[in-house]
C-alpha cells in the first residue's frame, strides 16, 4: 500500500513538475502575476510529492519488503538500520529518486528563501526548476521504476554490496548530488535572467549562495569519495582519473569559477555574460555527468548498470537542456548590457585568468574523457586516455594558476597595483622559497617535483595570511586593535583566506605522494621488512569469522628504530551469501602520514605475501578540502550572503541600496 | 556513488586473491625495475574496465607486467617495448596516446583553447581601456568646437 502510494506521489510529482514549468514561465514572459505566483506553490507541492515517494521507499526498505524488487536486490532482513536507509541510494534506480529529491528540495529551498526576488525571475528559475525535474521524473518513471513489485516475492533480499557496506555509503552520494544538483539552481538563474533579460549585481548576489553551497558539497563529496575509494580499493592511489572520477571534477572546475565570477559580478557589476555562460556550462557538465555515468559509454572501473534505453533517455535530457541553455545564450546573451570597466591588473583581471585557467582544465578533462569514444565514432580506431594525459595537461593549468592566486587575493578591484602587491608579498614568497631549499637540502637525491609542489604550497598559504595581516595589521596598532580589526573582517574574506590556504594544504599533501615508500615481498613470521622509517614484521597470520564475512588476517608490529608502533591489521575477506572477496587495507595514521597495509595472499606454508605504502602528509590531501569546504562555509556565513537569503531580503527596494552601497 | 558501485564491478571483474605487481616479478636492477613501473603504469590493462597493468590484479596484466620486465632484461628501450605492443594489441594498449593526427585535437585543443581564451582576454582588456581615452571622432570634435566657439562670445 505505501509502495503504491509512493508510486502515485512520484507520477502526481511529474503533473506538478509540468505545472511549475509551463504556468509561472508563462506568467513571467506574459507578466501576469498570479500565473507567476503559482510557481512557489507548486514547488512546494512537487517537493512534498517526491518526498513522499522517496519516505515510501525508504519504508520499504526499513521493513524489508521484499515484495519491491529493488529492496530484494539491494537489501537484507539482518542489515543495520543505517545500511536500510542508505540501501536506497545503492542501485541506480534509488540513487536516480535521491538525485531528484535534491534537485525539487533546492527548487523548494529558492521558493522559501525567495521573497526579496523580483517576481517574474523566481517564475522563470522555479519553472527552470520544475522542467528538469519533470523530465528526471519521467526518466525514473518510464526506465527506472524504483517500486516494481516482484510476483514471486523471496523470504530473503540479496544484501547490500558488501563493498557499499560503509560509512562512505551513507555520505559520499547524498554529498555528491548535493554539489552536483546545486549547480541546477545557478542553470535555472541563468536561464531566468536571459528570460527575464535583466541581469545585474542582485542577481549575482542571488545566486551566489546556491552556487557557494553546490560547490562546498561537491568539494566534501569528491574528497569523501577519494578517501573511500583509497582505504576500500587497496592499492594506496587515492585519484584514478577514471571517467566517473572525472565527471564529478569537471562541474568542480567549472563550479569554482563561476564561484569566482559571481563575485566579480556582485561586486563590480561586470563578466555578466561570461558569468552566465559559466552557470549553463557548470550545470551541463553535471548532467554530462549523470549522463557518463547512468548510460555505461564509457569504460569506467566504477561503471554500472549499463542500459542502452537509460542512457538514449538521459542523452535526450542532456541535449534539452544543455542545447535549449547555450541556444537561449546565443540569442539573449548580445542584449545584456555589460557594466563596470577594469584595468588589466585588477582584482577583476585576476580573476578573469583564473576563469581562463579553471575553464581550460575542465576542457582538458572533458576532451580526454570523450576523446576515445567520439574518435572511435569517428573513424573506429579504439585508442585510450588515461592519467598521464590529464596529469600532463592539468598539472601544468594547476600550477600556473595557483602560483598567481596570491596576487589575486591581494590585488585591489578595478586598477591594482602589481609592484606594491609583490612588496607585500616578498615575505610570503621568501618563505615558499626557504620552504622549498629546505626541503631539497632535506631529500637530497629524491624526487624533484615534490619540493617544488611543497614550495607552491606554502606559497598559497603564505599568501593568504599576507593578506589576512595586510588588512589588519597597520603600524602602531595595539595587538588588541589588531585582534579587533580581525575580527571585523568580512567573513568572506576569511572564507576566501582559508580555501585558498586549504588548496596549499592540499598541495602540498599531493607533493608529498612523490616521497612514498612501496614494499612488496613474501615474509615469514618475524621477518622484519622496512618501509620508510618504519620496519613492519609479520606477527600471526589466522583465520577469523565476522558477522556476515570469514577473513585471512595477517597481523604485523610496527617499529620505529626501536620504539614499538603497535600494530597494523588486513586481511583477504569473503562475504557470506554473495562470495565475494575484498581486501581489507590495513591504514594507521602517524603524525600527518600513513602506514597502508594491503595483503595480497596468505601462502599455505604460513608465510604472507604483502605489500605495504609509507605515504608521508598523505592526510593533507583531504584535510586540505575540509578547510577549503569550510573556507566556503565561511563566505556562506558572511552577513551580505545571509541578507540576500534572509527574510529581511523580502523588501527588492532594501536589497538594491544596499548592492549599491 | 558511481565511485562504489564501480568497486563493485571491479571486484566481479578481478575477482582472483592476486594483487598487482607481486613481489616474485621484481627484477633485480633496481634501475630497470623502475623503468618497468614507469612503463606498466602507462599500459592499459585490456581486459580490465579502467586500470593500468601497474595496478591491476587480472592474469594478463601479469603476463604484460612479465613480457615488459622480459624485453627491458633483453635490452630493449621503453619506445621499442612500447612500440612491439602497439603491433601487438594496438594503440589502446597506451594510456599515454602517442602524437599522431588522431590525436591532435587530443593534444592540442587544451593549449589551444588557453592560447585563444588568453588572446582574447588580451584584447578585450586592450579595448576597454583604450575605449577609457578614446578620442572624439570628427563629428563630436565638429559639434565640440562648435560649442566652444557659441560659448565664446559669452564669455569674451
Amino acid at each position: 500500500m505505501m509502495v503504491e502510494l509512493g508510486h502515485f506521489a512520484l507520477i502526481m510529482a511529474f503533473a506538478t513538475a509540468l505545472i511549475q514549468t509551463v504556468i509561472p514561465m508563462w506568467g513571467a514572459i506574459a507578466r501576469d502575476p498570479g500565473l507567476a505566483g503559482m510557481a512557489r506553490y507548486s514547488a512546494f507541492v512537487t517537493f512534498a510529492l517526491v518526498l513522499i515517494a522517496y519516505l515510501a521507499l525508504t519504508f520499504a526498505y526499513i521493513g524489508s519488503d521484499f515484495s519491491v524488487a529493488n529492496v530484494a536486490m539491494n537489501s537484507h532482513s539482518t542489515k543495520p538500520l543505517m545500511y536500510k536507509i542508505s540501501g536506497v541510494w545503492s542501485n541506480h534506480e534509488g540513487s536516480m529518486l535521491l538525485w531528484v529529491m535534491i534537485l525539487v528540495l533546492f527548487a523548494a529551498l529558492v521558493a522559501l528563501r525567495g521573497g526579496g526576488m523580483p517576481e517574474r525571475l523566481l517564475a522563470s528559475v522555479l519553472s527552470v526548476q520544475g522542467a528538469i525535474a519533470g523530465a528526471f521524473l519521467l526518466f525514473i518513471l518510464l526506465t527506472s521504476n524504483p517500486f516494481a513489485r516482484l510476483a514471486d516475492v523471496p523470504l530473503e533480499g540479496q544484501g547490500l554490496n558488501p563493498i557499499l557496506e560503509d560509512p562512505g555509503l551513507a555520505i559520499h552520494p547524498p554529498m555528491l548530488y548535493l554539489g552536483y544538483v546545486g549547480f541546477s539552481v545557478a542553470f535555472s538563474f541563468a536561464v531566468g535572467a536571459l528570460v527575464h533579460g535583466r541581469i545585474d549585481a542582485v542577481w549575482a548576489r542571488f545566486v551566489r549562495p546556491w552556487t557557494l553551497l553546490a560547490w562546498i558539497f561537491l568539494t566534501l563529496g569528491i574528497a569523501m569519495g577519494s578517501y573511500w575509494a583509497y582505504y576500500e580499493l587497496g592499492w594506496g592511489g587515492w585519484w584514478f582519473w577514471d571517467p566517473v572520477e572525472n565527471a564529478s571534477l569537471m562541474p568542480w572546475l567549472m563550479g569554482t569559477a563561476l564561484l569566482h565570477s559571481t563575485v566579480v559580478m556582485e561586486k563590480r557589476d561586470a563578466l555578466k555574460v561570461w558569468t552566465i555562460l559559466l552557470s549553463i556550462l557548470t550545470f551541463s557538465l553535471s548532467l554530462l555527468g549523470t549522463f557518463l555515468v547512468r548510460s555505461g559509454v564509457i569504460t569506467s572501473v566504477h561503471s554500472f548498470a549499463s542500459d542502452p534505453a537509460r542512457g538514449v533517455f538521459i542523452l535526450g535530457i542532456l541535449t534539452l537542456f544543455i542545447g535549449g541553455g547555450l541556444s537561449l545564450f546565443a540569442w539573449r546573451a548580445p542584449s545584456l548590457k555589460q557594466g563596470g570597466l577594469f584595468a588589466p591588473v585588477s582584482r577583476e583581471g585576476a580573476l578573469v585568468v583564473n576563469n581562463l585557467f579553471l575553464a581550460t582544465s575542465a576542457v582538458a578533462v572533458l576532451v580526454g574523457t570523450l576523446y576515445p569514444l567520439v574518435l572511435e565514432t569517428l573513424n573506429g580506431s579504439k585508442i585510450s586516455v588515461g592519467a598521464p594525459y590529464f596529469n600532463l595537461t592539468t598539472v601544468p593549468l594547476f600550477v600556473c594558476l595557483l602560483m598567481l592566486v596570491p596576487f589575486g587575493q591581494s590585488l585591489a578591484w578595478k586598477r591594482g597595483d602589481l609592484m606594491g602587491v609583490s612588496q607585500r608579498l616578498l615575505a610570503a614568497f621568501g618563505i615558499a622559497l626557504l620552504a622549498m631549499m629546505a626541503t631539497f637540502a632535506i631529500t637530497r637525491g629524491g624526487p624533484v617535483a615534490a619540493p617544488l609542489g611543497l614550495g607552491l604550497g606554502v606559497w598559497l598559504i603564505a599568501g593568504s595570511a599576507t593578506d589576512m595581516i595586510t588588512r589588519c595589521y597597520r603600524r602602531g596598532l595595539s595587538v588588541s586593535a589588531v585582534f579587533e580589526r580581525a575580527l571585523g573582517l568580512p567573513r568572506s574574506a576569511w572564507g576566501t583566506a582559508l580555501a585558498h590556504a586549504g588548496m596549499g594544504i592540499t598541495v602540498i599533501g599531493i607533493s608529498a605522494t612523490a616521497w612514498g615508500v612501496e614494499s612488496l615481498a613474501v615474509v615469514g613470521k618475524h621477518q622484519p621488512l622496512s618501509v620508510g622509517p618504519y620496519t613492519v614484521s609479520l606477527e600471526q597470520a589466522f583465520k577469523r569469522k565476522g558477522e556476515g564475512f570469514r577473513e585471512d588476517v595477517a597481523q604485523f608490529s610496527v617499529m620505529e628504530g626501536a620504539d614499538a608502533r603497535g600494530l597494523i591489521e588486513t586481511s583477504k575477506r569473503v562475504h557470506t551469501g554473495r562470495e565475494m572477496p575484498t581486501t581489507e587495507a590495513g591504514i594507521v595514521t602517524y603524525g600527518l602520514g600513513q602506514l597502508y597495509a594491503s595483503v595480497n595472499e596468505i601462502l599455505p606454508d604460513g608465510r604472507v605475501s604483502i605489500r605495504f605504502y609509507w605515504k608521508p602528509l598523505v592526510t593533507l590531501i583531504w584535510g586540505g578540502a575540509l578547510i577549503m569546504a569550510l573556507g566556503g562555509a565561511m563566505s556562506l556565513a558572511d552577513r551580505r550572503v545571509r541578507i540576500a537569503l534572509s527574510a529581511k531580503a523580502k523588501r527588492p527596494s532594501a536589497v538594491k541600496a544596499e548592492a549599491k552601497a | 556513488m558511481k565511485r562504489l558501485l564501480g568497486l563493485v564491478i571491479m571486484m566481479l571483474v578481478a575477482a582472483t586473491p592476486l594483487l598487482a605487481v607481486e613481489p616474485d616479478e621484481i627484477l633485480k636492477d633496481p634501475r630497470l625495475e623502475e623503468r618497468a613501473r614507469t612503463l606498466s603504469s602507462e599500459l592499459r590493462c585490456l581486459v580490465c574496465q579502467n586500470q593500468s597493468i601497474d595496478d591491476s590484479h587480472a592474469p594478463l596484466a601479469r603476463d604484460l607486467r612479465v613480457l615488459v620486465r622480459q624485453k627491458l632484461v633483453a635490452g630493449d628501450s621503453d619506445d621499442a617495448v612500447r612500440a612491439f605492443l602497439v603491433d601487438r594489441y594496438g594503440e589502446f594498449i597506451l594510456l599515454k596516446p602517442r602524437f599522431s593526427f588522431d590525436t591532435l585535437a587530443l593534444w592540442l585543443s587544451p593549449f589551444a583553447l588557453l592560447i585563444v581564451g588568453g588572446g582574447m582576454l588580451l584584447r578585450t582588456s586592450r579595448r576597454a581601456t583604450l575605449s577609457k581615452v578614446e578620442a572624439l571622432d570628427r563629428a563630436e570634435q565638429a559639434r565640440l568646437n562648435e560649442l566652444l566657439k557659441a560659448k565664446d562670445p559669452s564669455v569674451g
